[in-house]
């Protein structure tokens, strides 16, 4: 099912959670809705669903308009953060709770809802634990089973807030490769709102990035993490190091160095910021005679096979850490030690003019 | 399980003993003190209402409690309980259920109102209802004119029951649902469940041990009321006396034997009310917390 959101927009008194939002999902995509808390991507998932009412804008589902139509006429499947499974239904009955309320005409026969659940319960791998209660679950086995709660209305969208919230970060990695997993076996369309970047970029086909109720770029993984639309989705998105300067026609200067910068050539000397990953970063002890800024190592952490440097430019001491990460080959090499000199280039930046922090 | 409570089930290490808990004089001090206070102030006077019911022998006791008066206060009794009860219990479930799973205007005033009769001496609460349905009060000569009766009759009775087991189901539930929160609820409407299914296959199961600890203290208390009651009853023996003014009655006569007797009827039911709370109360903390653990 396609999913079209034109122009939504949702208060809460004072509060604008969702401001004049538009999207297009595609049928079969798996989308992250990646956003810090606050930024009203929850708000857009229950508007979706059908939970919360819009003060003006559309939802229309294979391009007919669902805005108002109530969740039950929806078809969508909800899994909730602290999975809500019935605490006084056994696995079993919570899997085939949706199947038991459905009206008689279309209620499915006992057999049927044993065959169907039992169905779900081994595509969650969880087959065994039927009749058990939620409580003597583990949190991972707990949201497979509301997973499998979900799906077993056979919704046309599957929607989850947060899903591995909860979670702590062993199961979460599992889960996360077993929902991808699961989503390219089943194909259904599904929306996933999270806070967690990693999570984002390694589940889904597409990232929305949401802040303060606006959706500030919608793209592939690769794309929002190398090519980040604003300096917004650039500090959101993993560690990043601002260096500020100045850019003049297709140039541009971050202390001493001097870089060419062809995405601005009509800029007429105007300050900007560089961002800049810490993994962009080249270190060595000499200048080697190209323009570099000299800086001092503060803190070392050695982290697997990256190594990973706290650097201060001598110019201002102390404040603005740089962060970079190096191999831990490359670390050997240099023998670099706290305290040491050394010399700094960004391999790769990103300029934004006129955008002083 | 934490490491302490492995070390505690697995080994009797004297140590930890030793570490955890204050010495042996102080706790048997402790001890004492509060066996004596219960004893002095809760065992000797129950066993005393029983040796006095008995003291006279059992056939005393038994024409007491046969006794056409103490007949009709039983009578009167279950029939003010068995119309209280089941209101407030509707009542109680409606209000804990808005209160907890709805936002509206007004909710803060009506937590307060259900409050009221705690706060409010059940002498007053049947002041309260002379003073609206008596024959001095604002509805007296209206209710008069129609030959209906409120105060010194059953229906006031009733109504004074009522007001004082108001907040016992409702304060109950209120905690209870509270601690579950709505997100079960929301599952069931996203799973296709209607108001009705939701209520009676979701939150009833979820609150019912509540529910029933809610029922029975207000059981006790609407058969055990006396200050409210005694102030609507007018005292009209077999006919507006329920238990407790029986008692009273009784014992204000001399009838010591008889007034023991009728006396140890609302004892037993004490006793009875505190056996099946205590085998509820587990139950109830179990509903509060299993799905929130991890």
């Amino acid at each position: 099912m396609s999913i079209e959101i034109r122009n939504l927009n949702k208060r809460f008194g004072s509060f604008t959670a969702l401001n004049n939002v538009s999207l297009d999902i595609q049928p079969g995509e798996l989308l992250a809705l990646l956003g810090p808390s606050g930024s009203g991507k929850t708000t857009l998932l229950r508007v979706i669903a059908g939970l919360e009412t819009v003060d003006s804008g559309q939802v229309l589902f294979n391009n007919e308009d669902a805005t108002h139509q109530h969740i039950h006429e929806r078809q969508v499947g909800f899994v909730f953060q602290h999975y809500a499974l019935f605490r006084n239904m056994t696995i079993f009955e919570n899997v085939a709770f949706g199947l038991r309320v459905r009206p008689k005409s279309v209620r499915p026969d006992n057999e049927e809802i044993n065959k169907r659940v039992t169905d779900l319960l081994k595509l969650v791998q969880l087959d065994w634990l039927g009749d058990r209660y939620p409580h003597q679950l583990s949190g991972g086995q707990r949201q497979r089973i509301a997973l499998a709660r979900a799906l077993a209305v056979e919704p046309k969208v599957l929607l989850l807030d947060e899903p591995f919230g909860a979670l702590d970060a062993k199961v979460r990695k599992e889960l996360r490769t077993w929902l991808r997993r699961l989503h390219d076996d089943m194909h259904i369309t599904s929306i996933f709102v999270t806070h967690d970047q990693e999570e984002a970029l390694e589940v889904s086909d597409r990232v929305v990035v949401m802040n303060e109720g606006r959706i500030e770029q919608i793209a592939t993984p690769d794309e929002v993490y190398e090519k980040p639309a604003n300096p917004f989705v650039y500090e959101f998105l993993g560690h990043v190091n601002l260096f500020h300067g100045r850019v003049h026609k297709g140039r541009a200067w971050i202390g001493d160095i001097e870089i060419d910068a062809p995405d601005h050539a009509e800029a007429e000397d105007l300050a900007a910021v560089a961002y800049v990953r810490p993994h962009d970063i080249e270190v060595d002890r000499e200048p080697n005679g190209e323009s570099a800024l000299a800086a001092q190592i503060v803190h070392i952490l050695s982290v697997g096979p990256i190594v990973r440097l706290e650097l201060a430019r001598e110019e201002n001491q102390g404040k603005n850490l740089i962060q970079v990460e190096i191999s831990k080959e490359r670390f050997r090499g240099l023998q670099l030690e706290k305290g040491d000199r050394v010399y700094i280039k960004p391999r790769r930046l990103d300029l934004f003019p006129h955008l002083t922090h | 399980m934490d490491m302490a409570s492995i070390t505690a089930s697995s080994s009797h290490s004297p140590s930890r003993t030793r570490i955890t808990q204050e010495p042996r004089w102080v706790r048997y001090t402790l001890i004492t003190i509060a066996l004596t206070f219960l004893a002095l102030f809760l065992f000797v006077p129950l066993i005393s209402v029983f040796y006095e019911a008995l003291k006279k022998g059992v056939a005393v006791y038994i024409a007491a409690i046969s006794d056409p008066d103490a007949l009709a206060a039983i009578k009167l009794t279950l029939t003010a309980t068995a119309i209280a009860v089941p209101l407030n219990l509707i009542f109680g479930v409606a209000a804990a259920w808005a209160i907890t799973k709805f936002e509206f205007k007004g909710k803060n005033v009506l937590i307060t109102l259900i409050d009221l009769p705690f706060s409010v001496s059940p002498v007053i609460a049947g002041l309260i209802f002379v003073l609206v349905f008596g024959m001095q009060g604002w509805l007296g000569p209206w209710l008069a004119e129609h030959d209906i009766r409120i105060i010194f009759a059953v229906p006031g009775i009733v109504l004074a029951t009522l007001f004082i087991t108001v907040p016992f189901i409702a304060r109950e539930l209120i905690p209870l649902m509270q601690a579950q929160g709505t997100e079960e609820e929301l599952a069931a409407v996203t799973l296709g469940a209607n108001g009705w299914q939701l209520f009676w296959r979701v939150t009833l199961p979820n609150i019912k041990w509540g529910l029933l600890y809610g029922v029975i203290l207000c059981n006790a208390r609407a058969m055990g009321e006396f200050g409210a009651v005694s102030v609507v009853s007018g005292h009209i023996r077999g006919s507006t006396n329920t238990l407790p003014l029986h008692v009273e009655i009784l014992y204000n006569e001399y009838n010591f034997a008889a007034a023991f007797a009728v006396a140890s009827l609302l004892a037993l039911l004490a006793l009875i009310t505190l056996a099946i709370k205590t085998g509820i109360e587990s139950k109830v903390s179990q509903q509060k917390g299993p799905n929130h653990e991890h």
